[in-house]
């Protein structure tokens, strides 16, 4: 029997981010709705930096959390809709929100060293009755030992899955898979990988992750995503396809979304340049990079330069402000 | 020279040992028991190396102690809902570095006048300590509509209480941009990073406000940063107000003073200096009830 690979679609989240959060509620219900028709198994939707992500820190978003989450909820037939949570930023309050609008999974994101702040989360979203998930952010900054013993953390707490994630797409494929060996040896929950391309690594290292014995996986159609974004999830169901995997997905129906639904709502190419290069060079947050392109402008100094130095001051996910300190900083210095 | 007043700590941990350190200094404090309830508690012996009464007993050990008046409590939320009737009835006045919030918020820059007479006085968050002066200086001049803060620490500065409880941080940090800060509407975010060595303390504070006038809003946040530094040192305006449009962006950064802790927790720093500096405020109004003869 084929191997079966769950695809998490995080267009409607993740791809939130290059289009500085800006779909309504009704470009979510006509791609939500796509994918859910194409077999999408899992969606994950909202503003980039999750549930209270709307901030002068992060932007602000066309709706709010629950006008979103209303709009979609409505729709879905068979795929679980699934919401994201950085603890710090987003509350247990939001939590609760999203259980009203049949929330079946729940993403607790904590950055690779940081997973004790996420207990209370996975634990509420467990009472809930989502499924939950500990999401390791800006895994390329933690050691495999590390992430073995995190995700023992978000075990202990309850969580049914554990997400090794790359945020920063600084990740090449061998990183990736002993990082994925690391939690599956520590823990007996699934694991799942959760890719940036910022490198052109994204599918490469997704099947890496496959290959070390991940069994979920992240897509964006085109490849939306913070930074150059993520693996785009119609080339990965045709790729799962050829090797041999089983993935619920209509080929033809998940292209037919991502070219026909997905690129006329895209405000600019999803591609890997010279400023999302950087940031899978240095290892910082995708997200990062249009704030990054802002405080270029405002400031006067390359974004290149901007971003290079947030990596060796090792930043972590969210702290989007340091953009603005570093870029006024590099411009007093010139 | 005036008598000083004498107060107890209670919860000889990280925080509780910073003030004692800071209180060493007091002209009015006199530092008299620091109390906790683990009998070989590294803090309770420190404490009496230092030369102070310290008990394990817990609280029961100064109720009924008559000469202490003022009692900080640096244990957590849960022991300080106990403790607060206990200390009122007691007559002593609490001055609760937990996020209990039984009394209103004071931030000593801000408000610590309005509520001097109250038995119970919160110190909201390091978070809100560091944020809430320039939210209200930039209301003072601008009119806040909406406030947003976001408080990153490292890593090895947030204890457990406030790992397990990060939502009290961003709800209690949220509330007081707006009661004390005046703004109509607060958000407050924390970002922890691991970085080695450890960074300090950094604040961002973004406001909305409906007169951007620059010159007005630039004024009143110097003015308030020099305010502040007087009991905070270590505070520190990092990236002076950015006026763009309706939006204005601030930065700073808390040193800590390394009394107990190391100067990267400029976060617990700025707590402790906040504590003393109203416990102290709290102090010198006794004194002076004292000298007038009224009780």
């Amino acid at each position: 029997m084929k191997k079966f690979i769950r695809i998490v679609d995080s267009t409607l989240r993740d791809g939130m981010h290059a289009v500085s959060h800006q779909f309504t509620p009704d470009d979510m219900v006509e791609i939500a709705q796509g994918l859910d028709q194409a077999g999408i198994d899992t969606i994950e939707i909202g503003h980039g930096d999750g549930l209270a992500g709307a901030s002068f820190q992060y932007g602000f978003a066309a709706a709010t959390d629950e006008e979103y989450l209303a709009a979609v909820s409505g729709v879905l037939k068979n795929a679980k809709l699934d919401v994201l949570l950085l603890p710090g930023i987003g509350t247990m309050k939001e939590l609760e929100m999203a259980a009203k609008y049949n929330v079946k999974v729940a993403r607790i994101a904590t950055h690779v060293t940081e997973a004790d702040i996420g207990e209370q989360h996975i634990k509420l979203a467990k009472e809930l009755g989502m499924e939950a998930i500990g999401f390791l952010m800006m895994s390329h900054m933690g050691t495999p030992e590390k992430i073995a013993e995190q995700a023992k953390l978000y075990e202990s707490y309850g969580a049914d899955k554990v997400y090794v994630t790359d945020s920063a797409g600084a990740l090449a494929p061998e990183g990736v898979a002993t990082r994925i060996k690391a939690a599956k040896e520590a823990i007996s929950i699934p694991v799942g990988h959760h890719a940036h391309n910022n490198l052109s690594l994204a599918m490469a290292n997704t099947l890496a992750a496959i290959e070390a014995g991940a069994d979920m996986v992240d897509g964006c159609c085109k490849g939306l995503g913070a930074g150059a974004g993520n693996a785009q999830t119609e080339v990965l169901v045709a790729v799962l396809d050829k090797l041999g995997y089983e993935t619920g997905v209509d080929l033809y129906k998940i292209m037919d979304v991502a070219d026909d639904i997905v690129v006329p709502k895209m405000k600019r190419p999803q591609v890997i340049d010279k400023n999302s290069l950087s940031i899978g060079y240095a290892g910082v947050y995708g997200s990062f990079l249009l704030h990054a392109l802002r405080a270029s402008e405002k400031f006067g100094v390359d974004t290149r330069d901007i971003l290079i130095e947030l990596g060796r001051r090792k930043t972590v996910g969210g702290q989007e402000d340091m953009i603005v300190d570093v870029a006024y900083e590099l411009s007093k210095k010139q | 020279m005036a008598k000083k007043v004498k107060a107890a700590i209670i919860g000889p941990g990280n925080i509780g040992m910073d003030l004692m350190f800071k209180l060493m200094g007091s002209d009015s404090i006199e530092l008299d028991t620091v109390v906790g309830i683990i009998p070989e508690s590294e803090g309770l012996a420190l404490a009496r190396e230092k030369g102070y009464n310290a008990s394990h007993q817990g609280i029961e050990s100064i109720l009924g102690n008559k000469e202490i008046k003022i009692v900080f409590d640096a244990t957590g939320a849960r022991p300080h809902l106990m403790h607060a009737p206990l200390l009122e009835k007691d007559g002593k006045i609490a001055v609760d570095l937990t996020p209990a919030a039984i009394g209103p918020y004071v931030v000593p820059a801000v408000n610590a006048g309005e509520h001097i007479h109250c038995n119970n006085i919160n110190m909201v968050t390091c978070g809100g300590q560091a944020t809430i002066p320039i939210v209200a200086a930039i209301n003072k001049a601008a009119d806040v509509k909406y406030a947003e803060i976001v408080a990153t620490i490292s890593s090895k500065s947030a204890g457990p209480g406030t790992r397990q409880n990060i939502d009290e941080f961003t709800q209690t940090t949220a509330n007081g941009l707006e009661t004390v800060g005046g703004a109509d509407k607060g958000k407050a975010i924390i970002i922890l990073n691991p970085a080695e060595p450890p960074i300090l303390m950094r604040d961002t504070i973004y406001a909305r406000v409906a007169n951007p006038d620059e010159k007005a809003i630039n004024e009143a946040v110097s003015e308030m940063v020099a305010t502040v530094q007087q009991y905070v040192p270590g505070y520190r305006l990092k990236v002076p107000p950015i006026v763009d449009g309706d939006k204005v962006t601030v930065m700073v950064e808390v040193e800590g003073a390394g009394h107990y802790l190391p100067k990267y927790s400029g976060n617990l720093d700025i707590m402790t200096s906040a504590a003393k500096a109203v416990g102290e405020k709290i102090a010198q109004k006794l004194i002076n009830e004292a000298e007038q003869g009224v009780g």
